[in-house]
């Protein structure tokens, strides 16, 4: 069977194909929005036009058969039109008001959740863990799963005093914005890395492996033509394993994840901020990971009861202090909370004024 | 149910509310023409959740002629047990600016994708490519014929220019400073070599959002962020201003006490702002969308160095460019980007991400690389110790 003729360098399909006319007639000409139910909104133009977005969740991994259904739903309701999110979300565009409400009724029946527009949890931003990636020390879908079955309500239907944006990370390259989300979960290394000698000096490069090491923690092996591992300075990063697999960081027993709290993307109010530790360490439990659920649910709950309006995560916790954010959630405070790498400067309290 | 495996451990995942990954597995061996990928990828993770790791081996070499990228060789170190997941390569689709599409180009990228892959998709990865999961090295040059004659390109992977992507912009968006959708659009056509033929000292990524809420993180995931801003005074409707009082808005809390620079005030009715101290952090607008519109002298602010924390610690972009006009053809931003990128690729060590570099250098020798003079914009406050440099330069301006 011949092949269709291939062509190199032509870039993604151009955006204007697939905008709706309605967006195509109003580009760049939105006057404002309303967030109608949790779920749907609304966007009107200068010119009066107006379109409908309904939003739906995903889990990411997505099958060919679902993004069919979803391809056909878009065709009866929407002439075919339909976008994602930077959040894994699926959107509906109606330019046809009147089809909303079916729509929603085929989504209820088909068992999609709608909502995670405004003050609510989102879908929550995660990487491939044990399902596709050689480096992951848990499974972030799974997490999702579980956790956004207990917090189901927090994206249909209940109000925070924000939007509260989560996050899974299965190792510490967190492919996600982990770092700058208002809850996250990243998982984390406890023991420095095993060495297989023999295949060290079969598969790796040496020097490249040593400069692979942030804390200089791997020297020079020469009788075992390999490298020696200094475990004292090794804080468990895996870089010296993703130049070197013999270098083995996993460990089924030891490995688990951290979860860090208060970071934020957008300037609004506050500057973007960094997410912090919270909990440094919770065992892997699959199925559902029931400690990281509660633990997750604690802090949210916690937020959703003391925050003021508009109030994101992480300006609650600065306005009421880390002190208070440890007391009112309860989580214990412990050395690894302690910063002892690169930012130990900004973060050691340099003030006699503090709560108890 | 279909597969040869039991997964008691995964079924368990495919109850309560949320849509379910696992659901998804199942379904995609339902139509792939190689089921037993699916089936034995399922198998692979079930045993991950058994044994608490996993088992993949590090990315091998895979690709298409004349590419460098776009493919990501995944192979299981499980191959007898699982041999569906032997090969279990990714294709990443470079994606439409702002994850438009119409169910008709979903449905051939499906077709495709049953007949030579696994069934299973990340719609998207983390960057913003349309990711297609698992399929074999034999099927790689088909795959990327299929879609490349449809108007399909793959993205980018590697030590190369990442897949750009933005937010929905002025799509759908009222708050979009710039065209987010086409800047985005524009710069993955412009480096489509950088992109597709690796060569740089490690990946760049670029992010375009439009407005400071920053919807697609480009403040945090991007070596180079471009985020949409204004110059000139907040337009402000006062009936609207009215009509969210009267709709019951605590305007005096929620938005006057909220602002962090103390700009604005609220009497008679009416908000007026000092417009000289607001710094334009959105909170009003978003909270306002139909009484407050942003100035209308719009531009962007070019931020540079973010990244996740491997290996000394998470960067967020600096401020470097802190306004430059952003209308097509682009011609001014394209030239810096490049000018940023020829400094690093000259500069920097085998994967040391710009920020890094930044770190190690300084920002003194890249802003003269680029020909950006030193402002205010770009620190949060000067320097505190006495330490600092003279160049020969500095010394003669007498
Ligand atoms: S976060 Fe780590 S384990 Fe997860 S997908 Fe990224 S590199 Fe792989
Ligand atoms: S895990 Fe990180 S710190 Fe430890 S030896 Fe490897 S590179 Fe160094
Ligand atoms: S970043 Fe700003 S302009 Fe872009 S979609 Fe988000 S709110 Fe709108
Ligand atoms: S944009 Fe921010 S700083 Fe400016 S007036 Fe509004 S709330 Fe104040």
């Amino acid at each position: 069977m011949a092949l269709p003729k291939r062509q190199t360098d032509i870039g993604p399909p151009h955006y204007e194909k697939f905008l709706p006319p309605v967006i195509k007639k109003n580009y760049g000409k939105w006057k404002y929005h309303e967030v109608l139910t949790p779920g749907t909104m609304v966007h009107v133009a200068e010119s009066g036009d107006k379109i409908f977005t309904v939003r739906a969740a995903s889990p990411r991994i997505l099958s060919t058969a679902t993004i069919r259904e979803i391809s056909e739903l878009a065709e009866k309701y929407c002439d075919g039109y339909l976008r994602f999110t930077t959040r894994n979300n699926i959107e509906f565009l109606l330019s046809d008001e009147s089809k909303m409400k079916p729509l929603l009724a085929e989504l209820k029946e088909k068992k999609y959740s709608v909502g995670g527009i405004g003050p609510r949890v989102s879908n929550i931003i995660h990487t491939q863990g044990w399902v596709h990636c050689h480096s992951a020390c848990t499974d972030a879908s799974g997490i999702v799963k579980a956790v956004m079955d207990e917090l189901h309500d927090y994206f249909t239907t209940k109000e925070l005093p924000n939007k509260v944006r989560l996050a899974v990370a299965c190792c510490v390259n967190m492919c996600g914005a982990v770092h700058c989300s208002d809850i996250a979960v990243v998982a984390v290394h406890r023991k420095p890395p095993v060495v297989d000698h023999a295949m060290v000096t079969k598969s790796c490069e040496i020097p490249t492996t040593i400069g692979s090491c942030p804390t200089a923690a791997i020297r020079p092996n020469p009788k075992d033509k390999s490298i020696t591992i200094n475990e004292e300075r090794c804080m468990y990063c895996g870089n010296c394993f993703t130049v070197c697999p013999p270098i083995n960081i996993h460990n089924p027993e030891e490995d688990g994840v951290a979860i860090v709290v208060g970071g934020k993307i957008g300037s609004l109010r506050t500057d973007p901020k960094f997410s912090k530790l919270a909990i440094p360490f919770i065992y892997n439990d699959p199925p559902r990971w029931p400690k990281v659920v509660d633990a997750i649910k604690n802090i949210l709950e916690t937020y959703a009861k003391h925050a003021k309006k508009h109030e994101r995560v992480g300006e609650w916790i600065e306005r009421i202090g880390w002190e208070s954010f440890f007391k009112l959630t309860g989580i214990q405070f412990t050395f690894q909370h302690i910063d002892d790498f690169t930012f130990m400067r900004d973060t050691l309290r340099t003030s006699a004024a503090f709560k108890y | 149910m279909s597969g040869k495996h039991k997964t008691p451990m995964l079924d368990e995942l495919e109850k309560g509310p949320w849509p379910s990954f696992v659901t998804e597995i199942k379904k995609a061996s339902k139509t792939s023409s190689m089921p037993n990928m699916a089936d034995d990828e399922l198998g692979q993770v079930e045993k991950s959740y058994r044994t608490k790791r996993g088992y993949w081996k590090h990315g091998g070499i895979v690709g298409v002629l004349g590419y460098g990228g776009g493919v990501i060789g995944r192979y299981s170190s499980l191959p007898e047990e699982f041999p569906g997941v032997a090969h279990f390569h990714t294709v990443r689709l470079n994606q439409p600016s702002g994850f438009f599409y119409t169910a008709e180009a979903l449905k051939m990228i499906c077709d495709i994708w049953d007949k030579y892959g696994s069934g299973m998709t990340n719609v998207h990865g983390s960057t913003g490519d349309l990711v297609l999961l698992g399929t074999t090295t034999e099927h790689l040059e088909t795959i990327f014929a299929e879609y490349s004659s449809r108007g399909w390109d793959l993205g980018s992977s590697g030590s190369a220019m990442r897949t750009p992507s933005c937010c929905v912009g002025q799509a759908r968006c009222e708050w979009s400073n710039i065209n987010s959708m086409d800047i985005c659009n524009e710069l993955t056509q412009h480096f489509q070599d950088q992109m597709h033929r690796p060569s740089f000292p490690y990946k760049f990524k670029i992010k375009v959002s439009g407005c400071a809420c920053d919807c697609v993180a480009a403040i945090a995931r991007a070596d180079c962020s471009i985020i949409g801003t204004w110059k000139g005074n907040i337009q402000i409707d006062q009936a609207e201003v009215k009509k969210y009082a009267d709709a019951g808005m605590d305007i005096q809390k929620e938005i006057i006490e909220m602002c962090p620079t103390n700009c604005m005030s609220y009497k008679n009715s009416q908000i007026k702002i000092a417009d000289a101290e607001c710094n334009r952090c959105m909170h009003c607008i978003a909270k306002m969308t139909k009484a407050l519109r942003p100035g209308k002298e719009k531009g962007a602010t070019i931020l540079i160095g973010s990244k996740a924390p491997i290996v000394v610690g998470s960067l967020l972009s600096w401020v470097v460019v802190p306004f430059i006009k952003c209308e097509a053809p682009y011609t001014e931003l394209t030239e810096m980007i490049e000018k940023i990128i020829e400094w690093w690729d000259d500069n920097a060590k085998p994967r040391e991400r710009i920020g890094e570099l930044i770190e190690v250098k300084g920002m003194r020798p890249f802003l003269e690389a680029i020909g950006v003079p030193p402002q205010p914009q770009q620190v949060f406050e000067p320097r505190k110790d006495p330490f600092f440099f003279w160049s020969e330069g500095d010394l003669e301006r007498k």
